[in-house]
């Protein structure tokens, strides 16, 4: 049998908890991001042609997402998500290289998105790109 | 209760009983020997963190923590405000030589062994504020919203949420978003200007107490000396005047250096460019920020990046609990060997920072 004075301690100790969970719990749910509808696009005209020079490259967006579209010397388009898949910062086309650059650690890719030296552990997710007439259009892969 | 010549401390004497605070002012001393010098070092980066509240709060009086005026409220405190320039660059300024003293002041208490018995507490409260201070270095580096800020803030916290478990819900908590954005920013403003200083001010007072309360540390070999052979500064008012006069010229050095070598602005933060080259840290992330570009993409079956993580992770988790396995009684090789860890770790943070500056 319990006695008084443990069943105090244990009230006591429970209302602090409830107390504190009281608390706590409106604090962490506060902070926890708030999704942001948004309009999902699946596939976006990003400019004409002669928007964007031979041997080049481009950001674009993408929603929320930076993407790059480079018109390669041979006149071919591709196109990527900007995003480097090491640390996340907004690579870019480098002509003098001939490949995608991430500036933050030195990471390469081939013109294919192909991750080929420095610490990126992945390829970059790649966009399809739709030519209607002049303009170039980037959609969702698959 | 004695009596003196001052009217006005007789009469707070009678009500606060000043005497006792003054023989323990007058009972305390600090050893002399041939690393007294570092006994400043402690305060000299709590003086740094009061200049930091000074400007910080006359900051805040201009500074606008949203996306839309950030950049600009810092651009007009720099070029409107009179003296904005002044007081934004003594913040700098006074932030990286606040860093770089905490951290020779760590070495120091390190080399010294003063982390060992009964100094544990003192020793972990200090590294609470070590890490306490990187997070004011780290938040307050997005507040101006600036290009190179941005990416610094990318990376650092997707470093933040490739540790395993509680990285992905941490990075949420800090960006407030699955990106870098303009909530990111109002999240560091509040990071930056409430929860750290109070957390801070918390820890700072825990330390100075455990300070008072045991007194200055005296290194291994001079506290086995006979008592003849030492010789000690009165902390009041000797020792203290000397620290008065010591904050008064790493005063006019920050006043010197935000004159000379004003820090730059730069292009305001745009998601939608790519990373500008040459893109860096703060100096004391660098050693961190070069050795991941050393890392390959993949180490076995690890990713590098999380390789890398871990690797600062235990590393950082085993020099903070240096107390525990190096005790009082350590054999002296061991002692030898973490002071010999001690010193590798050093020369490993110094070369990969200038490295970090140098490399192409």
């Amino acid at each position: 049998m319990i006695d008084r004075r443990s069943f105090l301690d244990w009230l006591l100790g429970g209302t602090v908890f409830a107390g504190l969970a009281a608390i706590l719990y409106p604090a962490a749910r506060y902070l926890e991001p708030q999704e942001i509808p948004e309009a999902a696009i699946s596939s976006l005209k990003v400019g004409t042609i002669e928007d964007f020079p031979l041997d080049s490259g481009t950001i674009f967006k993408f929603g929320r997402k930076p993407g790059l579209l480079i018109h390669d010397a041979d006149g071919k388009f591709r196109a990527f998500h900007a995003t480097c898949t090491h640390l996340s910062c907004v690579v870019q086309y480098r002509k003098d290289m001939g490949a995608i650059y991430c500036a933050c650690h030195n990471g390469r890719f081939d013109i294919n998105g192909k991750n080929i030296s420095g610490p990126p552990p992945r390829p970059l997710e790649e966009f399809d790109v739709h030519l209607k007439g002049n303009e170039v259009y980037v959609s969702l892969r698959g | 209760m004695t009596r003196t010549d001052s009217k006005l401390y007789d009469q707070l004497n009678v009500r606060f009983k000043l005497d006792a605070l003054v023989a323990f002012l007058s009972s305390k001393k600090v050893p002399r020997h041939s690393h007294s010098i570092f006994y400043y070092t402690g305060g000299v980066a709590m003086f740094l963190f009061v200049v930091q509240v000074c400007s910080g709060i006359l900051l805040l009086m201009y500074y606008k923590g949203s996306a839309d005026s950030a950049f600009e409220s810092v651009r007009y405190i720099m070029s409107e405000v009179p003296f904005g320039w002044l007081i934004r660059d003594i913040h700098s300024w006074s932030a990286n030589l606040m860093i770089l003293f905490v951290f020779i002041h760590m070495f120091a208490v390190f080399f010294t062994k003063a982390y060992r018995f009964p100094r544990e507490l003192t020793w972990f409260s200090g590294i609470l504020l070590l890490f306490l201070s990187l997070g004011f270095g780290f938040s307050g580096y997005l507040l101006p919203w600036n290009e190179l800020a941005f990416f610094a803030t990318k990376v650092g916290t997707d470093i933040v949420g490739a540790v395993p478990l509680i990285g992905e819900p941490l990075l949420e908590f800090l960006r407030g978003s699955e990106d870098v954005t303009a909530t990111t920013l109002s999240r560091f403003f509040g990071i930056h200007v409430a929860i750290l200083p109070g957390l801070f001010v918390l820890i700072l007072s825990m330390h100075l107490l455990f300070v008072q309360r045991q007194g200055m540390s005296e290194p291994p070999r001079w506290k086995d000396l006979p008592e003849s052979e030492k010789s000690y500064t009165p902390f009041f008012p000797d020792f203290l005047l000397r620290d008065f006069a010591l904050w008064s010229a790493v005063l006019a050095v920050v006043a010197v250096l935000a004159v000379l070598s004003p820090w730059e602005l730069g292009l305001k933060a745009d998601p939608f460019t790519s990373a500008p080259a040459g893109i860096k840290p703060e100096w004391y992330f660098m050693f961190m920020f070069q050795t991941l570009k050393y890392i390959p993409a993949h180490v076995m079956s690890i990713e590098g990046e999380i390789l890398g993580i871990l690797m600062f992770g235990l590393g950082g988790l085993l020099w903070a609990l240096v107390p525990v396995f190096d005790r009082d009684g350590s054999r002296k090789r061991w002692s030898r060997f973490v002071r010999l860890v001690g010193l590798i770790v050093v020369l490993y943070i110094i070369a990969l920072t200038i490295l970090g500056y140098t490399s192409t």
